[in-house]
């Protein structure tokens, strides 16, 4: 109890710090504004009728993929980041001999940046429903949430592994951001891979983004005639979360390798 | 500081501590106790296994052999319970660039069962003045304060200072032995590594010199330069050579003087025995010995020489 207590402290903590960063946070929190801005702006707005009169906007696809990513940004690539250049400062090291506890943490850095992501997603949804006819989920809103969950705490443990792997912080955002800027491109997150070859389509489903990407979406379909949810493809989430969770408790340093 | 020898008066024990890294010994077998309130400065080289033996005390290396006793835990465990009463201050300041100094030390008294008053902590290390400022707008000494007050915020019995004042200019130096000298005052136990021999000699009870992963020697400041042995006693010959008596003098200096350059160097465990009859002859001339100068070796010459005899019975 106490350890979580100290947890949601490291929450608070970490939230001061990156408000007190203002070019961080602006960039943090407007950066899938500026995808949804581009992409609406790019490939157009147009309406979209399915059978039986129903209506929606190509915006309403944008922010399913959009919502998807935030999460991937603010709990991947930020988690990352973040663990890198603790590692490097020696700030981690310095927790490590204090009484708090690991986990505490760990579970305070991502959390906060659950938290971003999740505020990120209401940023866009909102954005995109003032400003672009974007429907928002309401029945399949559930399944919206946990698929943002799921996907926020699979990829927050991706990161920790991720920075884990990390030499040294100056090697950090070329890591971090080699490991998930291809796979962006090739799952289904922007760009449709209807027309890519077979073997790529393969490829990109044995990593988790395209299975969130697709999750996310469906429960963002405003035709979705079920609940939305996609156990399957959430299933693949929580796998490579589960395996790199494991992977970040063997491998995590606390020191930057000399 | 030999008196009290008890268990109960030990806040550090090792014994036969090894540490190997690879085919490398950083540690090669290191004894040592460390009282209950005394400030203990650790004195070597780089690569003499003093960062080594300091993290594996502080529980962040794991130790190849021997036995180690911190407050009565044995650190490789990781234990809450040491973590609670140990304060730690490393070489890297570790401060979060875009907090306040007040907040920094919030942020880590809560970590403790039993904290200082963050007030009184930062008064302590004296930045009460800074306590809303940024971390990022600080000074390097201010920085390294503020480590410091991080270090204490949980009232420890047991302080680890990493060379506190690398990189310090002259002032803040001064200033910062100034405080450490006042942590004593609470009774917390020190220790404290250092390159700086000066350093040592201002704040430390004890001093343990390592060279090549071993302990080379133990004992206070003072001590220390006693071992050094001989003082070393110096005049010019100038003068006093061109007058009736100089072959009297001459014949009044021990058979191991040197003369160079018209200068007289004796080397001796007893200098007052060597000078009676020189000072008793020149006084007897009316003259004086000019460039008269007695010295002890310093801390420095002691360590310096102890150093290069270690490491040349181990090339």
């Amino acid at each position: 109890m106490n350890g979580l207590r100290l947890a949601l402290r490291q929450v608070a903590f970490e939230n001061r710090s990156m408000r007190r960063n203002p070019a961080a946070s602006f960039f943090t929190l407007v950066f899938p504004l500026i995808f949804l801005v581009v992409f609406t702006t790019v490939f157009g707005n147009r309406e979209l009728v399915v059978e039986g009169g129903f209506t929606t906007t190509m915006a309403t696809y944008y922010v399913g993929s959009i919502a998807a990513y935030s999460i991937i940004n603010a709990c991947y690539t930020n988690v990352a980041m973040n663990v890198a250049f603790a590692l490097e400062l020696g700030q981690l090291k310095r927790l490590r001999g204090t009484p708090l506890p690991t986990w505490s943490l760990l579970v305070g850095k991502v959390l906060h940046a659950v938290l971003v992501g999740f505020l990120l997603v209401i940023i866009v949804v909102l954005f995109g429903w003032l400003f672009y006819d974007v429907d928002v989920p309401t029945r399949t809103l559930p399944a919206a949430i946990v698929a943002l969950a799921v996907g926020a705490a699979a990829f927050a443990a991706i990161g920790l592994a991720v920075a884990s792997m990390v030499p040294n912080a100056d090697a950090a955002p070329a890591v971090v951001n080699g490991v998930i800027l291809p796979l962006t491109f090739v799952s289904d997150l922007f760009f449709p891979m209807e027309a890519a070859p077979a073997w790529l389509s393969s490829f990109a489903n044995l990593f988790p983004l395209r299975h969130l990407a697709l999750a996310v979406r469906t429960a963002f379909n405003p035709f979705e005639v079920g609940t939305g949810f996609e156990p399957m493809h959430l299933a693949v989430v929580a796998a490579w979360g589960v395996a790199a969770a494991i992977f970040a408790a063997r491998y995590f340093r606390w020191e930057p390798k000399r | 500081m030999t008196a009290a020898t008890g268990p109960g008066d030990l806040a550090i024990t090792v014994r036969g501590l090894r540490r190997t890294y690879g085919t490398f010994e950083a540690v090669r077998g290191l004894d040592l106790d460390i009282h209950r309130g005394e400030v203990f400065a650790l004195l070597g080289p780089n690569g003499a296994g003093k960062t080594t033996t300091v993290e594996i005390l502080e529980g962040y290396r794991p130790r190849s052999a021997g036995e180690v006793s911190v407050l009565g835990f044995d650190p490789a465990l990781g234990e809450r319970e040491l973590r609670e009463r140990v304060g730690i201050v490393l070489q890297e300041t570790v401060a979060d660039q875009y907090l306040t100094v007040r907040e920094m030390v919030d942020m880590y008294q809560g970590y403790y069962p039993h904290p200082l008053d963050p007030g009184h902590a930062l008064a302590l290390v004296g930045l009460a003045e800074q306590a809303s400022t940024r971390v990022r707008r600080l000074s390097g000494g201010q920085r390294r304060r503020l480590d410091v007050a991080l270090g204490l915020i949980g009232d420890p019995d047991l302080l680890f200072l990493d060379e506190p004042t690398t990189g310090f200019d002259p002032n803040a130096r001064r200033d910062a032995w100034d405080m450490i000298r006042g942590l004593r005052s609470l009774g917390k136990t020190v220790l404290l590594t250092t390159h700086y021999l000066d350093e040592a000699q201002q704040l430390a009870d004890r001093v343990g010199i390592m060279a090549r992963g071993r302990l080379i020697a133990l004992g206070t400041p003072n001590e220390l330069m006693g071992s050094g042995g001989a003082a070393i006693i110096e005049f010019d010959l100038e003068g006093a050579e061109g007058i009736e008596g100089a072959p009297g003098l001459l014949s009044q200096l021990p058979e191991d003087a040197i003369v160079e350059n018209g200068r007289v160097v004796i080397h001796s465990t007893e200098p007052t025995r060597v000078l009676a009859p020189l000072v008793t002859w020149a006084a007897a001339q009316g003259r004086e010995l000019p460039g008269l100068r007695v010295v002890r070796p310093s801390l420095e010459d002691v360590y310096l020489d102890l150093v290069r005899t270690a490491e040349e019975a181990s090339a």
